[in-house]
């Protein structure tokens, strides 16, 4: 290793300048020309994709067999989801995935600062993506909206049901199906219910915060590091690792951009998304038996929402760590037309992640 | 430097590498927004049974312009493509298989 390092030293202090093109300082020695290089990388992350997909379809598969067996609960259940939200990061990632696309064409051309540019952007996005994720997240954590085994949202609706049909019959527990808002609009109404409405009100903001505060706390972290990271460039003037960790910070404030921008939404639309109009049509009381029921499938729907949402965010991040290092040697001036492979290669990475979310959005939000 | 300078790093091959024009990059992404708006509209009428096949459809169309410009794949070496493909294939095969056993 060490006497091929020193040949890969030698040749390019003999070739310095000349730019020859089978002695480019980024190509391999194990490579005859730069376009092997590239086409053998190309190929390489291609059959990644190919694990990946693989490895996605497992879980699709799990979700097309859950739907088949269990309908029902599809529909029941995707009306905790915010529809809105999801169109939303729908829509960020897609920006994404553009401003990837442009940030090769920018490498190809020998566009650097455009390139700087693209890459931190693609990063904003990923982190508002998150930002809005998380909000989704905690807010079904504050309703009890969990995996089958830990999902609880059905406690306390049944609670206020049973008491709202103790008291005023069985005529207003028409909407007490198994869907939170009802909650709220139990603690609304002036027949029964009170007492137990609010508090449940009150510990699923509560538990939100907390759900919220836990998931801040890595990007709070984050942006911690990279204003340690500015500060330090600062002080032993490194100019390109002061453009890097500035670049950072502002990406992780692009989470907390996500965050505020899902918390507005969340609030405009209630708990549970677009539930209203389709719990117009009254429904027949459930029996304690049926929400017991109805309660441990949506329990396995949702085991395989925070699966698929899960696994696909942890993409997201693994993404942004290898765009942070594309941003890093972009910086560094690595890129260019005659050795542009690495954006390429973590771009299609970047569309496959985009194109496993524009399967995952009309599949879990916008069931009817 | 121009597109054809870029071709000329490359040793100027006709299958090097495609540089994607920003028009082709802009009607893409636009493309893909409208869907994204098509869907969610299409999700407020009802198809009934052919609700799922129609945002199917629609996520279908937008992964193939994503795979074809973003990912391009149009512009690349076949042997690329195929070997994606390949993949779907036997996802079809997993997919299809296993549903036998539950749907039918």
């Amino acid at each position: 290793m060490s006497t091929a390092e020193a040949e890969q030293v030698e040749e390019q202090s003999d070739h310095h300048g000349s730019h020859d093109h089978g002695h480019d300082p980024h190509l391999a020695h194990h490579f005859e020309t730069m376009e092997q290089q590239f086409d053998a990388g190309k190929l390489g992350i291609w059959l990644f994709l190919v694990t990946e997909v693989l490895f996605f379809s497992g879980l699709f598969v799990a979700y097309a067999v859950y739907r088949v067996l269990h309908p029902e609960v599809f529909v029941d259940a995707h009306h905790y989801l915010n529809t809105t939200l999801g169109a939303f990061n729908t829509v960020v990632l897609l920006v994404s995935s553009l401003t990837m696309a442009w940030a090769v064409r920018a490498a190809q051309l020998n566009q650097q600062q455009l390139l700087i540019r693209l890459l931190a952007i693609t990063l904003g996005c990923a982190s508002l993506f998150l930002g809005v994720k998380a909000v989704e997240y905690s807010h079904k954590w504050g309703l009890g909206l969990l995996w089958a085994g830990a999902y609880s949202a059905g406690d306390v609706e049944t609670e206020v049901a049973a008491e709202a049909a103790h008291e005023s019959g069985s005529d207003d527990v028409s909407d007490g199906h198994s869907d939170v808002l009802h909650v709220d609009s139990a603690g609304e109404h002036e027949d029964g219910g009170h007492g137990a409405a609010g508090h449940a009100d009150d510990k699923a903001h509560h538990d939100t915060l907390i759900a919220l505060l836990v998931l801040c706390l890595p990007a709070c972290l984050g942006v911690a590091i990279c204003a340690g990271g500015v500060n330090f460039a600062k002080k032993r003037s490194l100019p390109a690792a002061k453009t890097f960790w500035t670049l950072l910070v502002g990406v992780g404030l692009a989470f907390f951009a996500g965050v505020a921008l899902g918390q507005i939404v969340e609030g405009f639309s209630g708990h549970g998304g677009d539930s209203t109009s389709h719990h117009a049509e009254t429904e027949k009381v459930k029996t304690a038996e049926e929400v017991e029921v109805a309660r441990r499938y949506t329990g396995v729907f949702f085991s395989i929402y925070y699966c698929m949402t899960g696994v696909h965010a942890i993409h997201i991040l693994g993404g942004m760590g290898v765009i942070g290092w594309l941003l890093w040697r972009s910086i560094r001036g690595d890129f260019g037309s005659s050795y542009f492979g690495p954006v390429d290669y973590v771009g299609l990475y970047w569309h496959l992640v985009d194109l496993v979310w524009i399967y995952l959005f009309p599949l879990l939000y916008l069931i009817r | 430097m121009t597109i054809a300078d870029a071709h000329e790093a490359h040793g100027d091959h006709h299958d090097g590498p495609h540089v994607m024009s920003l028009t082709m990059l802009f009607s893409v992404f636009g493309a893909l927004i409208a869907l994204t708006f098509l869907t969610v509209g299409a999700a407020q009428i009802s198809f009934g049974a052919w609700e799922v096949w129609v945002s199917l459809g629609i996520a279908t169309l937008k992964a193939v312009l994503v795979g074809l410009y973003f990912m391009h794949l149009r512009y690349d070496k076949p042997f690329n493509a195929i070997v994606f493909l390949s993949s779907l294939v036997f996802v079809g095969l997993f997919l299809a298989i296993t549903l036998m056993d539950q749907a039918f």
